[in-house]
């Protein structure tokens, strides 16, 4: 890793704006080390090597004029969910293939406004439906971390494996991503990096390729607290041609970081010590409460009572969703088509072949809960239980607590096919998955590691539209704590 | 509840995803895993529960009724697989 790459965002940013580097030389220094990398991380499904290049040398034009925005000349790696302008956006799926949109998501949109450049397209499981990166069409992205005296492969999470193993690699500065059940949590734990899924309806989720539109939201993945709170800045904003974009002015995020959180009120959920967590991530939980008390903040147990039944809940509704919006994939207006004898018949080959086997289960269980005589009994079941899990929270909040610590994961990162069966696989998401069905933001900061020397992150879950708060305790414990960055072997 | 191989196949054609007998039988026995991990909301009494709608209280937001958009149709049919004079071409349907 060369000096440049191993800055962090708001090093870059200051040494940019102060014309100690040059936005091309860092550009220029990122594309070398994904070229040197990817080959054996595939954390990149495209790389934008041109289109960076001359990014860079307008962001250069500008920081020499003094017209540099909030991310000017900043390298950035964007998740294939996010549709850009003339560049590969495949959502990693065989049924997007070739799909080139003539339009830019809003999330992109503001970055490069804020003058950041793209270095290209990141690897994730198809149409963001699954928690380690295998159902990517583009093949599995892998960790760029290892047990102790081990070179067995890793997965770094789902579903956003390849922000996090670029970020947690150095092959970007920050990467966006986007979570439904965890997928900005999950693989920022399981890489030791900082990943903030933000309160539903604070990124524009236009332009996103939608998986489940009641729970996806966007958010930063980075290696410190500071620069997620920076590219959250940028990422956010209010979007009328989202209905669901809240209208609330984007705070300035970095001033929370560092910022004293004596006195907070912390929410220790009982609920969250589960049967078969792991020794580790239990005790890093103990040592996070601890970190917090020193600094001054209260702890309080709380109690969250349908916190088990978040996961079964998601499983009905996020496939319902999935298979009404993966009803446009139809081989007509964009992607795949395989012929037929018949335009159904048609239908029906494009998305057999198109579609890998995690999204048609997916496609079909929400087929089957949605079909007639099963909607109340699943679907709207589910919705009923949400509104259990959210009333959770809000009294919770009512009660004075200012933000709830949890694990992040249940375990440390796994190797590839260690979870054959759906189901257990979704057991990856039983910590995170509760936020999305109450849509509340959350932060996952890397705390510690376990006995294999592979790092552990706790989540902090706040206040509706509080990301504030989060990174003022997302920071504190990341002084506790130091930051965690892999041995390099790629 | 539990579904069957037919059950799968009739639901695969509803979603218009075509799937070989072996594909169906691997897919009931998925399908129904899941369907059983989820039956654990049984437990839950959801009388007098409003199903949730939406997260964030917010009024929906309801813009102008104005033309704001359009005249690129050769765009939105660049990505088709088949089109021809800014139209998508399919199969025939109507005989």
């Amino acid at each position: 890793m060369s000096e440049l790459t191993n800055l962090t965002l708001a090093e870059a940013r200051d040494k940019l704006s102060a014309r100690d580097i040059s936005a091309s030389e860092l550009t220029g220094a990122f594309l070398d080390a994904i070229a040197a990398g990817n080959p054996a991380l595939n954390a990149y499904v495209a790389v934008t090597g041109d289109e960076a290049r001359a990014m860079a040398a307008r962001s250069d034009e500008k920081l020499a004029n003094g017209t540099g925005g909030a991310l000017e000349g900043i390298p950035l790696g964007i998740k294939d969910l996010f549709a850009t302008r003339g560049v590969h956006t495949q959502a990693c799926s065989n049924i997007l293939k070739d799909f080139k949109p003539h339009y830019e998501s809003t999330v992109t949109a503001n970055l490069w406004a804020d003058g950041a450049v793209m270095l290209g397209k990141l690897n994730m499981d198809e149409f963001a439906m699954g928690s380690s990166n295998e159902t990517s069409c583009h093949g599995k992205a892998i960790n760029p971390w290892r047990r102790k005296d081990s070179d067995q492969a890793l997965v770094p999470g789902g579903s956003s494996g390849g922000s996090a193993a670029a970020v947690a690699a150095g092959l970007c500065l920050g990467a966006t991503a986007t979570d439904t059940g965890g997928s900005i949590r999950q693989p920022a734990a399981l890489t030791g990096t900082v990943g903030m899924k933000p309160t539903y309806g604070r990124c524009s989720r236009w332009g996103v390729v939608a998986y489940a539109s009641s729970l996806d939201q966007a958010g930063p993945i980075t290696r410190t607290v500071r620069d997620n709170a920076i590219l959250l800045r940028s990422m956010a904003s209010v979007d009328p041609k989202d209905t669901t974009s809240v209208d609330r002015p984007v705070p300035d995020y970095e001033a929370a970081v560092g910022r004293s959180v004596k006195g907070l009120k912390i929410g220790i959920p009982a609920e969250y010590r589960v049967e078969g967590m792991q020794g580790a991530v239990d005790s890093l939980w103990q040592q996070g409460i601890a970190w917090l008390k020193d600094a001054g903040a209260e702890i309080v147990e709380i109690s969250l009572p349908h916190t088990k039944y978040a996961l079964p809940a998601y499983y009905i509704v996020a496939p319902a969703e999935a298979s009404s919006n993966l009803a446009r994939y139809d081989g007509v207006r964009y992607g795949l088509r395989v012929d037929g004898t018949d335009i159904a018949d048609m239908y029906e080959n494009t998305r057999a072949a198109g579609f890998g086997t995690e999204v048609k289960r997916r496609v079909l269980i929400g087929t089957y809960v949605l079909s007639a005589g099963y909607y109340d009994a699943y679907y709207l079941k589910a919705q009923k239980v949400r509104t259990l899990i959210k009333r959770d929270f809000d009294l919770a909040f009512q009660a004075g607590v200012d933000a709830i610590l949890a694990p992040a994961t249940p375990d440390a990162a796994f190797a590839p096919g260690e979870f054959s069966d759906p189901v257990s696989m979704y057991l990856n998401d039983i910590f995170t998955v509760t936020v999305n069905m109450a849509g509340l933001p959350s932060l996952a900061v890397p705390a510690g590691v376990n006995g294999d020397g592979l790092p552990l992150g706790l989540q902090l879950i706040g206040r509706p539209f509080d990301e504030e708060t989060l990174y003022s305790l997302g920071s504190t414990i990341e002084q506790a704590a130091g930051r965690f960055e892999p041995t390099r072997w790629w | 509840m539990s579904v069957d191989i037919d059950t799968v196949k009739r639901v695969a054609h509803l979603a218009r995803i075509k799937v070989t007998d072996d594909e169906a039988g691997q897919m009931t026995g998925d399908l129904n895993n899941i369907l059983a991990f989820v039956e654990q909301l049984d437990e839950v009494d959801v009388s007098d529960v409003e199903p949730m709608t939406s997260v964030v209280e917010q009024s929906m937001k309801k813009r102008a009724d104005e033309v704001t958009d359009g005249d690129y149709a050769a765009d939105v049919v660049a990505n088709a697989p088949a089109s021809e004079d800014n139209f998508f071409m399919v199969p025939k349907v109507v005989e």
